[in-house]
This record gives C-alpha cells, sequence and structure tokens, in this order.
C-alpha cells in the first residue's frame, strides 16, 4: 500500500512526474493548468531539478527539445491555446525522435475560449496537429488517480518508441480533487546511445536533427518513422470496458466524459437498457480492434465528447459502416448531463 | 619554434591548419563566406581547450544550419529562431558542460528575438554567436531586421524604407542592457587582425560559460557576396564600407572590466 492523499488533479500530475523521475520541467503559465508549474517551482530547485518558467509556450517546448535530446526525462505542461503555441516544437521532436511527455489540461475553443474544460483538442492530438506526417502516443486518465499513474506510462512509451507522448486531460481533471495514491514508479532502463552528452573522442559525433534535405533521404526518414507508428499501433493498447460484455448500445468516451458515461450506462441499467462502455485510456493509436470486436453485438455506438464531435470519426472510421453510430456532447465548457447521454441511448434502440 | 612539414623535399612551415575538430565534409558556404570562418575558429578554440568531450553545439536556421556536418563535435539542431531556448534546456540538465549556439540575423534578430534575450535576460550560462550579415542568406536574400537603410535586398527591391520597414535593429546593444549578460562584443573576420580577435573572443566567451558568468554574446559582423550579388572581394569592400560603420566592432560590454 503506498502513500494516500488528496490532491488537485494538476498537483498529482506533478508530484508524480517527480516520483518517476523527472529531470527537467519547462512551462509557462495557463489556466487551468497553472498549478502543475506552480507545484514544480516549489518542488523542483530543493531537489536540484532543472526548472525554468519560460517566456512562451513556444520557449518552453523547444527547451524541451534540447533537454530530451540529451536523454533526459523532460515534460511540459499547458492548456489549449498554448499547446497550439507548441505545435511547431512537437513536430521537430518528432521528426528527430525524442522522448518527452508533453500534458494538455483542455479548456474551450477555439481562440481564446473559455478557462472551462473541454475536449475540443482531439484533432490536434491524435491527428499530429503540427506540420508533416507524425504521432504522439496520446494517454487519456479519467481521474485524479490516472493522472498521477501516467506520467511514469507516458515516460516508458517515449523512451521505448522515442516519441513524444501526451497526456491529453481537462480543465476538471486538473481542477478537481480526489484521493490518490503514489506508487513505486520505475526506473529509467535503457540505453540512449543517441543523446548529445559530449563527443568521447572514440564514436562519432550525436547530432539531433530532423532537417533531411535530400528527398531520397527524408522519405526514408518518413518511412523509417510511419513503420514505428505501425509498430506502437500493433504494440499499445489500453481501453476500460463497462458492462461491455452484453450491451447492445456503446458509449465511445475518454477522460471526464467517461465518468459521465458510466453514470449514463448504470441509468440505463436500472431501465432494463443494456449499454456499455468502452473508454480508451489511450486515444492514439486509437483502439480500432475493441471497437470493432464489440461492434458484433452491437445496436449503435455514441461517441461522447466535449466537443462538436471529433473522436466520431475514427469510432466511424473502425465500425466502417457496420454499425449506425452519431455523437453526442456539450461545448463551450458545459457538462453533458447523464439524463441526456441517456436520452441518446434510448434513441439508439 | 613553428611546426615545419616536409613536401617533395621543400620544408614548408606551417601557419595554419584545418582543426582537427573539423569532419571531411566540403563546407557548402558561398566563396568569401565569413561563416566558414567562424566555423573553423570556434572549432579551434574547442581543440586548444581540449572542450570535445564537454561541449554541444546549436545549429540554427539558416546558412549555418548545416554546422553540424562540419563541427565534430555532439550538436543539436533547433527550429527557427529557438536555438537560445534548445540551449536553455541542454544548459540547465548539463550545467557543467559548454553550450553554445551559431544563428543568423533572421533567426536570432527577428523570429527569434523573444528566446535570445530572454535566454539573455535569465543569464543562461551559453555563448551566442551572432552571424550579422544584414540579409537572409539561405532563403534567397530577403531583407532581415538588421538590413540597412536603403539597403536594396529581394524583398526591399526598393532599398529599405525605414519608413516602412523601421530600422537596423542593433542586438548587441539591445542585450548588453541585460544583467544576465556579460560578456558581448562585436567582431568581423575581414582581416587577418580581425580574424585574431574573433578568435580570442571565442576564448573569452568559452571561459565565460565554464566560468559560470552569464550568457556571451559574440556579434559576427560578416558579409554574404551571393545575397549581395557582389563577388567576394566587392562583398569585402562593402562589408568595410558599410557594415561596419553601422555596427561598430568592439567590446560593448564586459563584466570583468567594469
Amino acid at each position: 500500500m503506498g502513500e494516500i492523499h488528496l490532491m488537485k488533479g494538476n498537483e498529482a500530475l506533478a508530484e508524480a512526474s517527480i516520483r518517476a523521475g523527472l529531470d527537467a520541467y519547462f512551462g509557462y503559465p495557463i489556466t487551468p493548468q497553472s498549478e502543475i508549474l506552480e507545484y514544480f517551482s516549489r518542488e523542483l530547485p530543493k531537489k536540484g531539478i532543472a526548472f525554468v518558467q519560460a517566456e512562451s509556450e513556444v520557449a518552453s517546448i523547444n527547451m524541451v527539445y534540447g533537454a530530451a535530446g540529451c536523454g533526459k526525462r523532460v515534460m511540459t505542461s499547458t492548456s489549449s491555446p498554448g499547446f497550439s503555441l507548441m505545435m511547431e516544437g512537437v513536430s521537430y521532436i518528432a521528426c528527430a525522435e525524442l522522448p518527452c511527455v508533453l500534458v494538455n489540461v483542455q479548456r474551450g475553443g477555439p481562440g481564446l475560449g473559455t478557462i472551462q474544460p473541454s475536449q475540443g483538442d482531439y484533432f490536434q492530438a491524435v491527428k499530429g496537429g503540427g506540420h508533416g506526417d507524425y504521432h504522439m502516443i496520446v494517454l487519456a486518465p479519467n481521474s485524479v488517480q490516472e493522472m498521477a499513474d501516467m506520467p511514469s506510462i507516458g515516460f516508458e512509451l517515449a523512451e521505448k518508441y522515442r516519441i513524444p507522448v501526451l497526456i491529453l486531460a481537462d480543465g476538471a481533471l486538473g481542477q478537481m480533487m480526489e484521493k490518490v495514491e503514489f506508487k513505486e514508479y520505475p526506473k529509467k532502463n535503457i540505453e540512449q546511445n543517441w543523446a548529445t552528452v559530449g563527443k568521447p573522442e572514440k564514436r562519432d559525433a550525436n547530432v539531433i536533427t530532423s532537417l533531411f534535405i535530400e528527398s531520397e533521404v527524408m522519405e526514408q526518414v518518413n518511412i523509417k518513422l510511419q513503420k514505428k507508428y505501425e509498430q506502437i499501433t500493433e504494440e499499445v493498447e489500453d481501453c476500460e470496458l463497462y458492462h461491455a460484455d452484453d450491451a447492445e448500445v456503446f458509449i465511445v468516451a475518454y477522460g471526464i466524459s467517461s465518468r459521465l458515461a458510466k453514470k449514463a450506462v448504470d441509468l440505463s441499467r436500472e431501465k432494463g437498457v443494456r449499454a456499455g462502455l468502452i473508454r480508451p485510456k489511450i486515444l492514439w493509436p486509437f483502439p480500432t480492434k475493441v471497437i470493432q470486436k464489440y461492434a458484433t453485438q452491437a445496436k449503435g455506438f455514441i461517441s461522447l465528447e466535449m466537443s462538436a464531435g471529433q473522436m466520431i470519426e475514427d469510432v466511424k472510421l473502425s465500425l466502417d459502416g457496420s454499425v449506425k453510430s452519431k455523437h453526442y456532447g456539450r461545448m463551450g465548457g458545459m457538462i453533458p448531463a447523464p439524463e441526456d447521454i441517456l436520452k441518446e441511448i434510448e434513441s439508439m434502440l | 619554434m613553428s611546426k615545419v612539414i616536409e613536401r617533395d623535399g621543400v620544408q614548408y612551415e606551417v601557419i595554419w591548419e584545418k582543426p582537427k575538430g573539423l569532419k571531411e565534409k566540403q563546407m557548402h558556404y558561398c566563396p568569401g563566406c565569413a561563416h566558414s570562418t567562424l566555423e573553423k575558429l570556434i572549432m579551434e578554440v574547442i581543440g586548444e581547450k581540449g572542450l570535445t568531450e564537454n561541449t554541444i553545439g546549436v545549429s540554427p536556421v539558416g546558412c549555418s544550419v548545416f554546422a553540424y556536418d562540419y563541427m565534430d563535435i555532439d550538436m543539436q539542431q533547433a527550429a527557427h529562431g529557438r536555438a537560445a531556448a534548445v540551449a536553455t534546456g541542454i544548459s540547465r540538465v548539463f550545467p557543467d558542460k559548454l553550450v553554445f549556439t551559431i544563428q543568423g540575423d533572421g533567426d536570432l534578430a527577428a523570429i527569434g528575438t523573444a528566446e535570445t534575450i530572454h535566454a539573455c535576460n535569465r543569464g543562461e550560462n551559453i555563448v551566442i554567436f551572432f552571424v550579422n550579415n544584414a540579409i537572409y542568406g539561405m532563403t534567397g536574400g530577403q531583407m532581415a531586421p538588421t538590413t540597412l537603410e536603403g539597403q536594396i535586398t529581394s524583398s526591399s527591391p526598393h532599398g529599405r524604407d525605414v519608413k516602412l520597414a523601421g530600422h537596423p535593429i542593433k542586438i548587441s546593444e539591445l542585450v548588453a542592457q541585460l544583467p544576465g549578460t556579460c560578456f558581448v562584443t562585436r567582431v568581423a573576420v575581414n582581416t587577418p587582425q580581425n580574424v585574431k580577435k574573433t578568435k580570442a573572443a571565442i576564448e573569452k566567451a568559452f571561459n565565460n560559460a565554464l566560468d559560470k558568468k552569464g550568457t556571451s554574446l559574440v556579434e559576427l559582423v560578416g558579409n554574404c557576396p551571393s545575397g549581395w550579388k557582389m563577388t567576394p572581394v566587392n562583398s569585402y569592400i562593402w562589408w568595410e564600407k558599410n557594415m561596419i560603420p553601422m555596427y561598430p566592432l568592439g567590446v560593448i560590454k564586459d563584466v570583468d572590466n567594469n
């Protein structure tokens, strides 16, 4: 049994990251994630871990690039408008294959939007976001406990595949308090002979770059990246299933929406309606095989998102027309009510 | 006693050698360009001071983007303008290593102004080499923030009109104001004497970083024969006649002498 604390999601994520062996954090204030920056500003200097409050998200993601290129466990965190600013750097990091953990505690958009929780950055998270053909592995916590669990998982995946890992949270998960148990997180156990650490006489110089100016070379880099993404798609999947075994209507929901979906499933079951939940804990790669497995028994799928409907595209791609599906959600920081979700479930029968 | 080598029975005195720290690859720089001299000098100093194993360099977007193809040390290539932020990331996780950037005027004085000024203001223990040739060389000779008033470029074909495009920005004077900088100097490599002064400035800047004195910025007032549409020789004349009067050489700030 580890220690149990009552903490905000943002703080739990920060504390767990330190325990997971964080070497450096670079960030910039933005609501609703500033507690992460503040927590690190208080704790990291005491432990001799690098901390910089950068002049912008553009700078912080490039500090991440530099420190990650040295083979260190590095993190930045932000919220939606700040993540847009980071897209340039993320694209470079993806091409240079630098392991790091990024956190987006989503708020409502577009534009300056609202500081209230949203899930409107799904496309940006799972489809690339920056320029060029790339992916991040995208983790989606739905509790303060998972806010604490995911940094360690993220670092391990990032180092194994040399890929940026995004923890896609939202303002509700960042701000709410729940009990959280910190575990013993595995120590880094991987050789990183590609890192820039200073060149000893007997090895060639290490170079971190995303520039491959000759088309023939660039295409080979693209092919190598795509092969890696295919491998990850084969190997990485994590879903929570709730009343899935006999369900005839499925909700697919991640993050804070999945908590509401669970409640709606309970309400359905009380009324004798066999609803179930598929909750991707990893959004990229998307759990297509899981969706397809349950499609054979389902009358319909609902993608429940606090957005205009983004993940619904991946649900539809997975179903490939085999079963009907629809999006339901609210926007602008509004939270879908379980009773309204129930009506959507009933409409699928 | 200087080194002597013998070739075909004739003895030659060695007055300059390619530094060991430069890779075999032929540089892509245009004939007469100042960039190559700077990179040679940097590697000379790193070699002489035995710093190869202790140094990480950052190349920018611009003509020196391929610096890692020439300099035989661990290097990172940064996004346009972000070299000072990348160097900050490296320096913070490796506080005892020598970290430097090479950046041009478009990279450092336009798109990367924020990263540059804030790295200097934090007093990061890094060295910034700023090659100011008053033009975007790699993209084909467009107007830069440092382009001189009236100077014709591919994007100021009627000459830089300061009413529309602002005045040439003097980055060195700007960052010298910041308490985080310990050494700000302007050098050139247009004469053997200036080459020697540039090497001395590189040595001093590296010492500052190793002694954790703060940020050093070495501005190399350079030339761009291709971008300026001149022969190398004419570019040297223009360099001396127009660039150096606008960007006067010499130490702007040195905390050791204050």
